[in-house]
Order: structure tokens, then C-alpha cells, then sequence
């Protein structure tokens, strides 16, 4: 641990941490939008400007710079803030002003710091990007206009998912970030995990299947685990009007850090199919009829009565779901091991 | 898993062995990838190139089945040239010295000319993976999904225990489970051999504990397992079967037979979310509630309990599984008196003592890892690391090479080999009813060697019918080198291609699973079929 000094108070932080990392340690919020702590520090927005009294060049970026015993740092003088309002400035001169249909309207860095610093948009009148035709893929979503070329989602494909489909293309005013393939990202060896929209700052990237579905302020979020695969992947669940919109990763799971897959990601709406089973059935005179649950449960305790008196408990048997959860998995091998009196409970693993 | 999902990180070398990885377990390759970045070597066992073979430092190809002798050869290497940990086997090993005499004669050359792994690449593996200060073997349905599948397992489990990679951080052997909750399953005694918590009927005061807290008198012998419960079938001896969310017919090897025992089982009931082509034999089918519906917990494949929660309403009148079966057990005399999966995880840990130390209320945010004897206990991230304070000891076990029980023949001259792919999940009944999947990845393709599909006049896209001594199934080729010449591959995501009608049942006679990743077949030209006719 050592000492430094922020915004006049003293605090005792971990060594090898950026002044970005230690002032959130100790709950400083420093402004940053292209600063993730699964990525390599990057220094691109220059919003995390802060200054180190008495260095040399006191204005440093506190994403890049490491703390060191005894430094004083001041994360809100007039002189950081009015470079950040500069900056942020420059940002919102090339950005659609669009919150009011904006997926991310609520959940956007930009968007809070515009409103934190009071900064709008018109202070350098002049051109602006064009769009982009829309990527046809059906997952993911990326309006160039709103894109501040922070690069999370470029890092975050590269380092966290190791894959590398999107890159910045282009120079200058006119550069954005793509696969640089013909055909977008279903063309690319993009795999669909989401990791990018997850990481995006702004409402450049987002989930096409969300969209018009309800913005953050409008869902609930329900913390579960995925059903997939054996990983246990944990996730918060987007929820309005009883459907689930959305799915987030979690980012202090200690089995995903903060990943997902494209199944976990974008496989959920199965659960709204309109073939679900939805009632009881019934086989009579060959085809399966609907019955009420009274019904069933009568008949299929008579049957299991009735073979059970017939032919002993051993006659009956119970294949459990290794995608259900440890509940029903104990609920069922106990109705079968304690009314029918049978060990013949296996589960479908086996295969 | 004996170790941690995030422990595979600080892993200097791994040894995965039959797990596409990235395509099967996507989050955990995100691990071995962030190992790989920072310098660990990893050694890749798979007849297939995926995306872990491109990462990997060494990749042994070896033919599909051939695993004990590559790990018996890795085996004769270590001991050989004195890589073995001779202070952790003088201490917690049982079995040394028989086990090496055993594997003697599985020298590098002669598992070559099984394996088709050249010997260097064998001695380099054997090398790497001994040599380092610790070492995490990670494997899958690769090693498990054949008739000796057991033995697979051993064999691997061999390697850990000759290097003394049991019981320490970032080492351990850890199997991938493939379902969301096939640890939790067999956690709840979901088995015909033991009771919740893995504790044996067998054992009489096991059998007097839970006798006294269910108030029933309990059979003193095991149950039987799914493959004796359908052969029962077949014989008259079980006349009714209650299948939990398990497409039987499309899930397992060789469909025909499954169906035979479906059609003759005297009373059905099938509990699931779908209707689907196991309903089609029920006498009752009855509406589940489905994952975002349920409450509760999965245990994950490194033994964490995580919270499940329900975020919406089941459909129609659907209802979550334990409320069903607590009703039926109703109506056969036995109240349970849950009113909540609460109270059953709450009966579950008082009854199994690895698992006694984890509430609800201590998982709220985040899983704990059993074993977690007590409340105050953290979890346990890693197993057996008694075994390096003489306090717990393990045994080396002698395994001989067994080749798949279908070999290629005249008629059959190929092997077919089955797994998953990023987009599917298992019979797909849900990933192809989640908006935008089918647009990615629509329709299953035959992934063909470019050397069998020169032999049979065959170019990329075009189709053909596959047989087995089961069955066939018609689909579109995709030639590619991701297969080895002499080897093709299918998914069993697809409806419209029934690989399970072609697959093998023959089962290990340990674990009873079906050799799914190895059955002999033929390929028959069809042709140019338009595009929207057959998919």
C-alpha cells in the first residue's frame, strides 16, 4: 500500500495501480470513456486528465500514469475540467444528438458527462460523419455517427476474446472502426459474443434484438445463471412486460469476468416460443389431448400405483434433466426413492 | 473440474485433450487463450482442427480413439527420463511400480504407429507438460464419449498423478461437464448408486440417516441406470419410465433403438418445455417451466453453486418441475411440505455434508464451490491438496488401448466423429427458436477431408447420404482439412440430419455412456440438390 493525496484528502492504496485505478478504489469517481479494467490502459479520450502537483508537466492521463508515494493529485481544477469540457465538445461537434431514440439513452458515459460538465453540442458548428449502410448481421448493431473511437470494442475483440474481427479502417476525420471485409461481420471472423456492445461506451454499439424493447430505466434486471453449457456463466436478465429484452453480462462473476458467449448472449427468446407446452396432455384413443393438471397428476399416480402394486417399485424408473435445476433434480430422485420406493433415478448425462 | 475455471489463466502449460474448446465451452477458452497470451504453452489432443489447435504449442493429431495409448506412451516418457515427481508418489501414491512396468512397453514409436502422433512430438509433449513447475490437464466429451471412456479418463488422470499435479493451483485434471447442470445432477443423487451428496446406498449408516429424515425404509442396493432401465424395457421387467427434460430419441446414440424402447415401455410420462420427438411416445406429457422461469441453483463444472432466478411468468399453465413432482408424490401418500426451492436446497444440505456450509443467502451475489462443509467456510477452489500432506493418497491404474468398437471396413470405410458447434446447442430446440441464430449457422454440413472427397468425385456444397450399420441421414458436404483423411464429422443440432440414427450405442460398461465420437460409415455421392429443397 502507500499514501497519496486526492482532492485534499489522504487515502492508503494498492501499488501498481493507475491513478484512474486507485482513485476508484477509494471511490473518486475520474471521468474516462475509453479506460476498461480487463484491457491494457490505452489513452485515447483524454477525459481522465488530472493534475499531479508539482511535477514537471502536472496535466497527466490518470489511465496511464501510475500512483507513486506521496503524490497530491487534483482530479477537478478549473484547468482539467476546462480541457475536459474542450474535449467533450469536439466529441458531441461530430455526434447525432440523438438520445431521444438512443437504445443507450440513461446508460451512456457520454451522456453523463455531457450533463456532469453541462457541456452541449453546437460549439464548433461545421461537418459531421455520414452514416453507415447497417451491418445485416442480426446480432449487433454499430451506428458509426456515435462512435468516439475509444477503441474498447476494438481491444475488447483483440484482448478479452482474442479474435480480432474489428479494427479502426481509415485515416483521419474519416476513420471508423469494421472488419475491413466485404460483408460486414457475419463475413468476419466475428463470433457473435456480444463482448464489444458490452464494452462500448456510448450508444455506438447495441443489440439489435433489444432494440425499441425498453432502455434501462424501463426494465428490470433479474441476476441468473446461463443454461447452456457447464461453464455457469452468471448474467442479469433485461425484463419488461414479462419478456425477457436483453441479456448483460456480469462483470464481477469470478467465472466469466465478464464474458459471455454468443448463446448466452443472444439465445434467450426461445422461452417466449409460441410452441411451448402450455398445458397438460393426455393420450386417448391414440393422440395426446389437453387435460387440466388435476387430471394429470391423477393419472399419472394411478399408473404408478398400479404398476408399482403389479410388478414392485423396481418396475418403475425416472431419467432426470441435467438441465433442470438442483432442485428439481433432488425433488425428483426423492419421489421416486420415498413414495415408489425405487433407486432406478439416473440422470441423462450418462449420454 | 479438481481446480478452477479462473486458475487456468496462471497455468504455464496446459494439456487439453478432446475439448473444442471455444466452440463448446466459449467463456472458459477465453482463459486459455488469456494464458496462451501471457506465455503458457498449451498441447492440444484432437484428431480435428479447431481454434485451440491453432493456439496450441504442440498439437498431437492423433486417430479418432486412440487416446490410452498416446497418454500410456506420455506415460512411458515421464518415467523413462526421470520426470516424474518422486517425492509426491513416495508419499501419496499407490501403484508405481507396477504401473510402470506396465506402460513400458508403450514406448514413443509404438503408440506412433497407433496414434499416427509422430514419437518426437509424443517426447516433446511428455517433456513439456512433466517439466513444468505445475501443469492443468482440461478435457471434454473427446475423452469421455467412447466405450472406453473410463479408461480415457484414467489414463489422463495417470499423467496427473505421476507429476504430482494433483492438489496444487493452476494444475489438476478437470473435465469440461457439457450441460448447465450435469454436476448438479449427479450432486443430488440423481444416480441409481448413491444418495444426495455422492454418499453410497451401499453403506447402511448412509442408508439409516437418510431413512430417518425421509421416514421411509430405503432398498440397501443400487437402482439401475438408463441403459439397464431401457434394456428392462425391452425385457418386460420395467413397465414405466418418467423422462425429465431429455429428448431421448434425438439426444441418444442409435435413435432406432431408443424408439424400439419407447414404443414398448408400458406408461410414459415426458415433463419438458417443448413438445419434440420424445413426447411423440407419451401417454402424459406435462408443461415445465424453462430456464428465466425457474428458481433455484446450477452447480457449475468447477462444483459452484450459483443462484438461478425467475424473471418471468411461466407460459399457459406451465409450472416448475419440483412442484409437479411434490404433487404427484401427494397423491401417492408423501407430502414433502416444500413451499419454495429454498426449503429443498435447505432439506438437500442438511442431508449432504459437503454441501452443508452453502445458503441461499451466503450465494445471493455470488457461488460458492462445495466441498463447504459449514457456514464459515470459504469454499474450495481446489481439491486433494491433502494428497501433498500425506493426509490423502491416490493410485496409479494400468490401462491398455482398446480401439473404437466400430473400426472402418469395406462397407463402412469411414469413421464418423460428433460434437457441437459455437452457434447449436445439443438437439437445438433452443438456439434455433432464438431469433438470429439460423441466419449465422442454418443447416448442417458433412465436414470432409479434401483427400476422401477427391476419392469420392466430391466438390464443397454438394450432397450426400451417410450410412451406418443403423441407419442414414442425407446433408450437404463441406470439404475442409479440419477432419483428417479417413474421418468425417456431424452435429447433432439438426433435425433434418439425424446423426443419432447413424451413431453407435455400444456403451463403456463403467459409465454406461455410448461411443458417440466414433462409429464406422459410408459416403454416397448425391449431387447438386437446390439450395431451399432439403434444409
Amino acid at each position: 500500500m502507500l499514501e497519496v493525496t486526492i482532492n485534499g484528502r489522504t487515502y492508503w492504496v494498492s501499488e501498481g495501480k493507475t491513478i484512474l485505478q486507485a482513485a476508484g478504489e477509494v471511490g473518486v469517481d475520474i471521468p474516462a470513456l475509453c479506460a476498461d479494467d480487463r484491457l491494457e490502459p490505452f489513452g485515447a479520450c483524454r477525459l481522465c486528465l488530472v493534475e499531479v502537483v508539482g511535477a514537471p508537466k502536472p496535466v497527466v492521463t490518470a489511465c496511464t500514469t501510475p500512483v507513486a508515494p506521496g503524490m497530491v493529485i487534483e482530479t477537478e481544477t478549473q484547468r482539467v475540467v476546462e480541457l475536459r469540457r474542450g474535449v467533450l465538445e469536439l466529441l458531441l461537434s461530430n455526434h447525432p444528438n440523438d438520445c431521444m431514440l438512443c437504445e443507450q439513452a440513461g446508460h451512456c458515459i457520454l451522456q453523463d458527462l455531457a450533463y456532469r460538465y453541462q457541456v452541449r453540442r453546437n460549439a464548433y458548428p461545421g461537418e459531421r460523419r455520414p452514416a453507415l449502410p447497417e451491418d445485416p448481421n442480426p446480432f449487433i448493431a454499430f451506428d458509426n455517427e456515435k462512435c468516439i473511437l475509444c477503441g474498447r470494442c476494438v481491444r475488447t475483440c483483440d484482448e478479452v476474446q482474442g479474435v480480432g474481427a474489428i479494427d479502426f479502417l481509415g485515416r483521419g476525420f474519416g476513420t471508423t472502426v469494421g472488419t475491413g471485409y466485404p460483408g460486414g461481420l457475419e463475413e468476419s471472423p466475428c463470433e457473435f459474443c456480444g463482448q464489444c456492445v458490452a464494452a462500448c461506451p456510448t450508444g455506438a454499439l447495441t443489440d439489435k434484438k433489444s432494440r425499441g424493447l425498453g432502455r434501462v430505466h424501463e426494465v428490470r434486471r433479474v441476476k441468473t445463471t446461463c443454461g447452456y453449457c457447464g461453464t455457469g456463466c452468471t448474467m442479469y436478465l433485461r425484463v419488461k412486460d414479462h419478456r425477457i429484452v436483453g441479456v448483460d453480462p456480469d462483470f464481477a462473476s469470478p467465472v466469466t469476468g465478464g464474458a459471455l458467449c454468443v448463446k448466452g448472449r443472444y439465445g434467450y427468446d426461445y422461452v417466449h416460443s409460441p410452441d411451448r407446452l402450455t398445458r397438460p396432455l393426455i393420450r386417448r384413443h391414440g393422440t395426446l389431448e389437453p387435460a387440466s393438471w388435476e387430471e394429470a397428476y391423477a393419472y399419472v399416480a394411478e399408473n404408478l400405483r398400479r404398476i408399482r402394486e403389479e410388478s414392485g417399485p423396481d418396475a418403475l424408473g425416472a431419467i432426470t434433466s441435467s438441465r433442470a435445476t438442483n432442485e428439481d433434480n433432488y425433488a425428483i430422485q426423492k419421489l421416486f426413492r420415498v413414495p415408489i420406493g425405487t433407486h432406478n433415478v439416473d440422470n441423462c448425462a450418462r449420454t | 473440474m479438481t481446480n478452477s475455471i479462473a486458475e487456468l489463466e496462471d497455468a504455464p502449460v496446459i494439456l487439453l485433450v478432446g475439448s473444442n474448446t471455444a466452440v463448446s465451452h466459449p467463456v472458459i477458452a477465453l482463459r486459455i487463450k488469456k494464458a496462451v497470451r501471457r506465455g503458457a504453452k498449451l498441447i492440444v489432443v484432437d484428431p480435428r482442427r479447431t481454434e485451440m489447435t491453432d493456439l496450441a504449442t504442440l498439437w498431437l493429431r492423433l486417430q479418432v480413439g486412440t487416446d490410452i495409448a498416446l497418454m500410456n506412451a506420455l506415460a512411458q516418457v515421464i518415467i523413462q527420463e526421470d520426470l516424474h515427481d518422486r517425492e509426491f508418489i513416495a508419499q501419496a501414491v499407490d501403484g508405481f511400480d507396477e504401473f510402470a512396468r506396465s506402460v513400458q512397453e508403450y514406448t514413443p514409436e509404438h503408440a506412433a504407429a497407433i496414434t499416427g502422433v509422430s514419437a518426437a512430438d509424443i517426447r516433446a509433449a511428455a517433456r513439456l507438460y512433466a517439466s513444468a513447475p505445475k501443469a492443468a490437464i482440461v478435457y471434454c466429451l473427446g475423452v469421455t464419449e467412447h466405450a472406453c471412456g473410463t479408461h480415457n479418463v484414467l489414463s489422463i488422470t495417470n499423467l496427473a498423478i505421476l507429476t504430482g499435479n494433483l492438489g496444487v493451483e493452476a494444475g489438476g485434471v478437470n473435465p469440461l461437464r457439457g450441460q448447465n447442470n450435469v454436476q448438479g445432477a449427479g450432486d443430488m443423487g440423481a444416480l441409481p448408486n448413491v444418495l444426495p451428496g455422492y454418499q453410497k446406498i451401499v453403506d447402511p449408516a448412509v442408508r439409516e440417516k437418510f431413512e430417518r429424515a425421509w421416514g421411509v425404509s430405503l432398498p440397501a442396493q443400487p437402482g439401475l441406470n438408463k441403459n439397464d432401465l431401457f434394456r428392462g424395457v425391452l425385457e418386460g421387467k420395467v413397465r414405466g419410465l418418467y423422462v425429465h427434460g431429455y429428448n431421448v430419441v434425438r439426444s441418444d446414440a442409435n435413435a432406432n433403438y431408443s424408439k424400439e424402447v419407447l414404443k414398448n415401455v408400458e406408461f410414459l410420462v415426458v415433463q419438458d418445455i417443448f413438445p419434440n420427438e420424445t413426447t411423440e411416445y407419451a401417454h402424459v406429457v406435462l408443461p415445465a417451466a424453462a430456464w428465466g422461469e425457474t428458481e433455484g441453483t446450477y452447480t457449475n463444472s468447477e462444483r459452484r453453486v450459483q443462484r438461478v432466478r425467475r424473471a418471468v411468468e411461466p407460459p399457459g399453465e406451465a409450472k416448475q418441475d419440483w412442484e409437479i413432482f411434490q404433487e404427484i408424490a401427494r397423491r401417492l401418500g408423501r407430502d414433502f411440505g416444500w413451499r419454495s426451492s429454498e426449503d429443498i436446497w435447505n432439506e438437500l444440505r442438511s442431508l449432504a455434508p459437503t454441501m452443508a456450509g452453502i445458503s441461499y443467502q451466503r450465494i445471493e451475489e455470488t457461488g460458492l464451490q462445495w466441498p463447504c462443509p459449514d457456514e464459515n467456510h470459504p469454499g474450495s477452489r481446489f481439491l486433494h491438496a491433502a494428497m501433498h500432506e500425506g493426509r490423502q493418497r491416490g493410485r496409479l491404474t494400468m490401462v491398455e488401448h482398446q480401439p473404437p468398437m466400430e473400426q472402418p471396413d469395406e462397407d463402412y470405410p469411414l469413421l464418423l466423429t460428433t460434437g457441437r458447434r459455437l452457434y447449436h446447442y445439443h438437439t437445438a430446440t433452443q438456439t434455433r427458436r432464438s431469433r438470429g441464430i439460423e441466419q449465422i449457422l442454418g443447416r448442417e454440413q458433412v465436414d470432409v477431408s479434401p483427400r476422401d472427397a477427391a476419392a469420392l468425385g466430391l466438390a464443397d456444397g454438394e450432397w450426400v447420404r451417410l450410412s451406418s450399420r443403423r441407419g442414414e441421414v442425407e446433408c450437404a458436404a463441406r470439404v475442409t482439412d479440419d477432419v483428417p483423411t479417413g474421418t468425417v464429422f456431424l452435429t447433432f443440432h439438426f433435425a433434418e440430419v439425424l446423426t443419432n440414427d447413424l451413431t453407435n450405442d455400444a456403451e463403456d460398461p463403467l459409465a454406461g455412456t455410448a461411443e458417440f465420437k466414433a462409429c464406422a460409415v459410408r459416403l454416397d455421392k448425391l449431387g447438386r440438390k437446390a439450395a431451399g429443397g432439403m434444409t
